[in-house]
């Protein structure tokens, strides 16, 4: 279970290296980054025996395969796939074994969009900044994977957690939004507050790990100046010109020059992740 | 000076004027440099605010903040850095004819003022200085460019800014650098940071700048 490769036999979609992503760097325009479901990403290590900070494979939609050089132990997690090892079934959410030149593959999400690989010792690409994400805003970080490509693993230090079965709800049929309201939603008529609320939105196909877009009602403004850039935080629900809210994601920009109508707290972002196109969105205003 | 919520572990300092905005990001960050501010993961400079993310117990910073009492000494100024530019940009004829100047007078416009990095954003290493008077503001592109190369130096609003790598854009630009903005083998990776001053230098005809 120490060093060794990872051979990337089918990359799939889009398949990322993520952790918990860059920290003290907003100020020089770096985003967080990092995995877009944390809850799936800590799992996935906690299944290996990895720290949450090892860094995994994100995969969007279509899963990926690779091949381990030496014995490991593999975990997936987040959006629920078929997992094949060497095209026999395995076990989703759980520690599976690898011998030596074993192929591991996770197939299309049945539901849900982002599954999580992670490999006993992490992904082991050399940090910048102080993470091994990739940013697919600012290109820092390993490029998405493509076929063929060769990636390090570290040296495994923890024990596997032996769990039948990882306890983690799947992506739901909904997406529910909880929301604080500000820092600028006295930018927005009290109607556009209140479709915020009630509106029907679904999530819009330009999706990505920038931003979350959706498509529905539009929130109408009631100041129409142009907003002085500000900082952004991930979650923050910017309305752009269009008035169609965008939920920021991990690779989003950190100033931006639009009105946040209110902030997606953390916890409510793993389901974000998971939400594919065309899943209704409902969003829950609190103060 | 507002302080407004940011979810629940950010705050927005909400300020009137830029002077104001830069003065108390200096003094955030002097406070932080003594040890004399709680626990803070980010603090993001805008045009202006400033953006405290990362904030364990925002209430109690919020509370805080309005204790303050925070005086323009502060934002002095911090490190001069010279960018040479070669002020050959495919939008200087649009530029000096908002300006009311000649092309040719652009560079002396431009190159004749200190500048500060307000603040960053856009992508990694991207400053937004200001220096140039409210005069010499322009309108963003209608129609931003797919790409932009690297090294651009562009103005937009009261803004000047320089493309760290190739990407799409929609500021007017006036020149083109050779300094790497952004660099990960150089500690820090960014060139410019907000409070960083500085001052262009107009490379002669042909000469790399």
């Amino acid at each position: 279970m120490s060093g060794g490769e990872l051979r990337i036999v089918r990359a799939g979609a889009l398949t990322t290296v993520q952790d918990l992503g860059r920290y003290g760097h907003a100020a020089l325009g770096v985003a967080r980054s990092g995995a877009l479901d944390r809850p799936a990403h800590r799992l996935a290590n906690r299944l290996v025996g990895n720290a949450d900070r090892a860094a995994t494979l994100e995969t969007t939609l279509t899963g990926v395969a690779v091949r381990v050089v030496r014995a490991a132990v593999v975990a997936v997690t987040g959006a629920p796939a078929p997992v094949l090892l060497d095209g026999r079934p395995a076990p989703w959410g759980a520690a599976v074994r690898l011998p030596a030149g074993a192929v591991i593959e996770v197939g299309p999400a049945t539901r849900g969009v982002r599954s999580y690989l992670a490999v006993g010792g992490g992904v082991d690409v050399p940090a910048v900044l102080g993470s091994r994400s990739t940013d697919l805003l600012s290109g820092l970080g390993p490029a998405p994977l493509r076929d063929g490509d060769v990636l390090p693993l570290g040296a495994g230090t923890g024990l596997p957690v032996h769990a039948d079965l990882a306890p983690h709800a799947g992506p739901p049929r909904e997406l529910v939004l909880p929301l604080r309201l500000g820092p600028r939603d006295d930018w927005f008529t009290a109607a556009a507050v209140r479709t915020l609320a009630a509106g029907r939105f679904h999530v819009s196909e330009r999706s990505n790990r920038i931003a979350l877009r959706t498509t529905g009602p539009v929130l109408e403004r009631a100041v129409h100046r142009e907003l002085p850039s500000e900082g952004m935080v991930v979650g923050a629900v910017q309305v752009p010109p269009d008035g169609r809210p965008v939920v920021f994601l991990a690779d989003s920009p950190t100033t931006g020059g639009y009105p946040v109508v209110g902030v997606v707290p953390e916890r409510g972002l793993a389901a974000a992740a998971q939400a594919a196109p065309g899943l209704p969105v409902r969003f829950v205003p609190q103060r | 000076m507002r302080v407004l919520d940011v979810g629940e572990d950010a705050l927005l300092i909400d300020l009137a004027t830029p002077d104001e905005a830069r003065s108390w990001h200096a003094e955030l960050l002097r406070r932080r440099g003594e040890g004399g501010l709680g626990p803070v993961r980010e603090i993001v400079p805008g045009e202006r605010t400033v953006l405290l993310y990362g904030v364990p117990d925002a209430a109690a910073l919020r509370a805080e903040l309005r204790g303050w009492s925070v005086t323009a000494r502060a934002a002095a100024g911090g490190p001069l850095v010279e960018i040479p530019v070669r002020y050959d940009g495919p939008d200087l004829a649009v530029v000096a004819e908002r300006w009311g100047v000649r092309p040719q007078d652009v560079a002396g416009v431009h190159s004749g003022t200190e500048h500060r990095v307000a603040f960053c954003g856009f992508a990694p290493g991207f400053a937004y200085m200001t220096g140039l008077g409210e005069r010499y503001g322009v309108p963003r592109r209608a129609e931003p460019r797919t790409s932009v190369p690297a090294g651009s130096v562009a103005v937009a609003g009261p803004y000047t800014g320089i493309y760290p790598r190739s990407s799409p854009g929609g500021w007017q630009l006036i020149g083109t650098t050779s300094v790497r903005l952004w660099d990960l083998a150089r500690e820090p990776a960014a060139l410019l940071a907000p409070g960083t001053r500085v001052r262009f230098v107009p490379a002669p005809e042909g000469a790399g700048a």
